[in-house]
């Protein structure tokens, strides 16, 4: 029966049954989302190997490309079984505000699940195994397929996401079921303000973060010394994605996205800054700490820079939380402090880089600069951290509201679950995500060590069909011996 | 609302299509330790469905997506009512994935050992789970006003229900078996071929007695068969369809048997929503508090939106999942991109 636990609390903690909520859905969906860039990026490299090995028919590019579908595997696999935790947990933890918002959220997690994850699922079975089976041009097309899956993925939950950032193309009424969200137009709902700059943002917060993979394990095999002509290729064909994209994402896709953001959500990038008042002329924090009782931000500082960044003019007024109700403002300090962890990230990914690319083009000396080459098997670690810290500030910003300004996150979970119930279910995520992590990174460390196949032989692998009409011409390889 | 009845059959037939897809791999896991005699074997049963299992639970994604879209009101109620039991199904399906990955990842004895009897435990896990869930669906919950209900795990475990779980349990192993002969050869076969016919005599017991007991116990259920005679064609035919299966088990064309198996499922499946209809989700407090077809659908422009998109994506899904499974036709070979 309903039960009302809502001021249930441990003694000695303040803890409430929505925090427990907030707390389980925070853990899940941040181990979660250290697969799906992963698997993003490195997907894209794949595409690049793959393209390569039908242009040159060189047989590195196929021993790289089973190398690393491999690793593309595993990740993958591990994406898929935390994702479909996410997917329940919109019902399981937070059934108030999926009866609210189903007639919008549920759409498009569904058009998620018809229109990608079936292609994904349906394709990876012919990119993992297909490589003994299919010839190049043929992987390559599952491979690209499985990729694209991927990313129309990533456009439908950014989708769902950023409309709860932005909420457009939608009516609030109560036809007897208590408030629901009706959908007035579904473009409007699909492209919210906050779409466009957001998705840019995390594509290539994806691909820096694939790109980081494959130079990580690069430089891993140069310092060790082995595989070295392979692990030079790595190198060749992420380095240039990874600071490419990071000169990208600072300079374009970032700062684009705190135009929008101090456009529709003023009061989001005021906490992300620590702006209190609002100014004209105001400052971009390097380092900080903000107090949001004595309502005072402290650090290093470039003078006018928010200003110039929000709207192209250093004497921009922009506004501060003053213009947001005490009770309505996120945990400023912590919003201030991870924005700033992945700002500073994404700084040095360029220095990192462009000090790469730089005794790269002089004279190929980074192939024994051991100190860089240490920094960039780090890189993968950095990556996940930035990307893990971006995805933080767009979460804890909207606090309290779960949509923004239409409903808050106290009025989301389900009531009808218990405390117990959700510390049960969170000690068994926790329990159940260290094992399977730690499992995860051995034989990640494993397959790293064992290194790359042998190269196949280009005979053998001309003799795979490498068309739709070979494929369904041929007979079962096998033959069919019994039933 | 016509929309609301046409996203009812769309949703019972996502998840028919999760039950036949996932049925016969889940059924792969549980008889796997029954089956296979050395390790080998255990390779071969799990590279049978290695292609093509996690496509086979994308369906099962697919089918929350679908009911969150088309039922929000079902979907918000029942997952949060039958909290623990989901967080349970989730332990095991993440178990179960990462069982799959890792087993033959290392040669040690133990290591393997370990994660094959996680792979068959998990596997009985989300068939009996799922099983048991369906049972309490049918039966109906203690729905209140608001839509919410909180049932715990041992209510859940009513004789009806496990009963259900078992049912489900001897139909995916059946299932399972069946699917396996296309896939095996030699010993490995004859031991499956010599399984097949007592799976289904204990499957059709099983079924045949939950039938009964669903039409004894439950009077609205068959008052729905009786006000609407023409439903009865789905278990008349899913009986015919275990009698084509016995009779194609007995000739040895497996694979006509599988395609019976399949039809099968999803003619109980039909049966069940026919027997429901119109109500998703039965209150056994009030029946005013029913969630049906009609009152816990998603808005008509809602519905609009997403059936257009299923007609868009729906052909697609089915091809290249057919074309997938067509590729990956005939016996299982082990080479160097095995699990």
């Amino acid at each position: 029966m309903f039960r009302t636990e809502r001021t249930e609390q441990i003694e000695g903690t303040k803890l409430s049954v929505e925090d427990l909520h907030r707390i389980q859905f925070a853990l899940t969906i941040s181990f979660h989302f250290i697969f799906p860039p992963l698997s993003l990026g490195v997907g894209l490299i794949l595409v690049i190997f793959g393209i390569k090995s039908v242009r040159t028919k060189d047989p590195k590019w196929r021993q790289l490309s089973m190398f690393w579908v491999k690793i593309y595997g595993l990740i993958f696999s591990m994406g898929i079984a935390t994702g479909i935790v996410q997917e329940f947990e919109f019902g399981t933890n937070w059934s108030q505000y999926s009866r609210f918002v189903g007639n919008i959220f549920g759409s498009l997690l569904a058009a998620e699940g018809i229109f990608a994850f079936m292609l994904e699922g349906g394709f990876l079975g012919l990119m993992l195994f297909g490589g003994t089976r299919l010839g190049n041009r043929m992987w390559l097309f599952a491979t690209t397929m499985v990729v694209v899956g991927a990313t129309f993925s990533a456009f439908w939950i950014v989708m769902a996401n950023s409309w709860m950032q932005t909420p457009r193309g939608f009516e609030v009424k109560d036809v007897g079921q208590g408030p629901q969200a009706f959908m007035t137009s579904f473009q409007e709902v699909v492209f919210t303000p906050s779409f466009l700059p957001r998705i840019l943002h995390v594509i290539a917060a994806c691909w820096m973060v694939g790109s980081s993979l494959v130079l990580s394990v690069g430089a891993f095999y140069l310092l060790k010394k082995r595989h070295v002509e392979l692990a030079k290729t790595m190198i060749r064909v992420a380095l240039p994605v990874f600071t490419v994209v990071a000169l990208l994402q600072v300079a374009v896709f970032g700062a684009n996205q705190a135009t929008e953001v101090a456009q529709y959500q003023p009061a989001k990038l005021a906490a992300m800054e620590g702006l209190y008042q609002s100014e004209s002329c105001a400052p971009m924090y390097l380092l900080g700490w903000t107090d949001p009782n004595a309502q005072t931000t402290s650090g290093i500082q470039f003078p006018c820079l928010l200003s110039f960044l929000t709207d192209k003019s250093f004497d921009a007024t922009v506004t501060g939380l003053e213009a947001t109700p005490r009770d309505e403002w996120p945990a400023v300090n912590l919003v201030f402090q991870v924005y700033h962890l992945m700002i500073n990230l994404g700084m040095l990914f360029i220095l990192i880089g462009l000090l790469a690319c730089g005794f790269w083009i002089w004279k190929r000396k980074i192939w024994d600069q051991r100190w860089l080459l240490w920094i960039l098997v780090s890189s993968v670690v950095l990556t996940e951290i930035a990307t893990a810290t971006g995805w933080w500030t767009a979460e804890f910003s909207r606090q309290p509201w779960i949509v923004w300004q239409v409903l808050k996150t106290s009025d989301a979970y389900s009531p009808n679950v218990s405390f117990g119930q959700v510390m049960f279910s969170i000690v068994m995520f926790v329990l159940l995500y260290i094992i399977v992590f730690m499992v995860f990174i051995r034989l990640l460390d494993r397959h790293i060590k064992e290194g790359p196949p042998p190269p196949t032989d280009p005979d053998e692998t001309s003799s795979l069909p490498d068309s739709f009409g070979e494929i369904f011409r041929r007979r079962s390889r096998v033959s069919s011996g019994g039933d | 609302m016509w929309l609301q009845t046409t996203w009812f059959v769309l949703y019972v037939i996502i998840v028919s299509g999760y039950v036949i897809l996932d049925g016969f791999d889940l059924g792969v896991g549980m008889l796997s330790p029954f089956i296979a005699h050395n390790d080998h074997d255990r390779r071969i049963l799990l590279n049978s469905i290695g292609p093509v299992w996690d496509g086979n639970e994308v369906w099962l994604v697919l089918g929350g997506g679908a009911l969150f879209a088309a039922f929000p009101l079902v979907y918000a109620s029942l997952f949060s009512g039958f909290y623990l039991a989901m967080m349970l199904v989730l332990l095991v399906l993440i178990m179960r994935t990462v069982a799959i990955e890792f087993r033959s990842k290392r040669p040690e004895a133990w290591w393997r050992s370990l994660w094959d009897w996680t792979f068959t435990i998990s596997s009985f896990g989300i068939t009996i789970l799922l099983g048991v869930a369906l049972g309490n669906v049918i039966r109906g919950v203690s729905l209140d006003q608001q839509g919410n209900l909180n049932v715990s795990l041992l209510d859940l475990l009513n004789p009806y229900s496990i009963t259900l779980g078992l049912v489900a349990v001897a139909m995916l192993c059946l299932h399972g078996a069946i699917f396996l002969t296309q896939k095996t050869t030699g010993e490995l076969l004859n031991t499956i071929k010599a399984l097949i016919p007592k799976l289904l005599i204990a499957f059709f017991i099983l079924m045949t007695a939950l039938i009964a007991w669903t039409l004894l116990r439950d009077e609205q259920f068959t008052q729905n068969f009786k006000d609407r005679p023409w439903t009865a064609i789905f278990p008349l035919l899913a009986f015919a369809s275990i009698a084509a299966a016995w009779l194609f088990v007995r000739r040895g064309a497996y694979l006509s048997a599988f395609l019976a198996s399949a039809t099968m499922i999803a003619l109980l499946m039909g049966a069940i929503a026919c027997g429901m209809y119109p109500v998703m989700l039965r209150s056994t407090t009030d029946s005013a508090y029913d969630l049906t077809v009609q009152n816990a659908s998603a808005a008509k422009e809602t519905l609009m939106v997403m059936f257009v998109i299923a007609l868009i994506g729906m052909p697609f899904v089915l091809l290249y999942t057919a074309g997938v499974y067509y590729f990956f036709r005939g016996k299982v070979e082990l080479n160097d991109d095995s699990y």
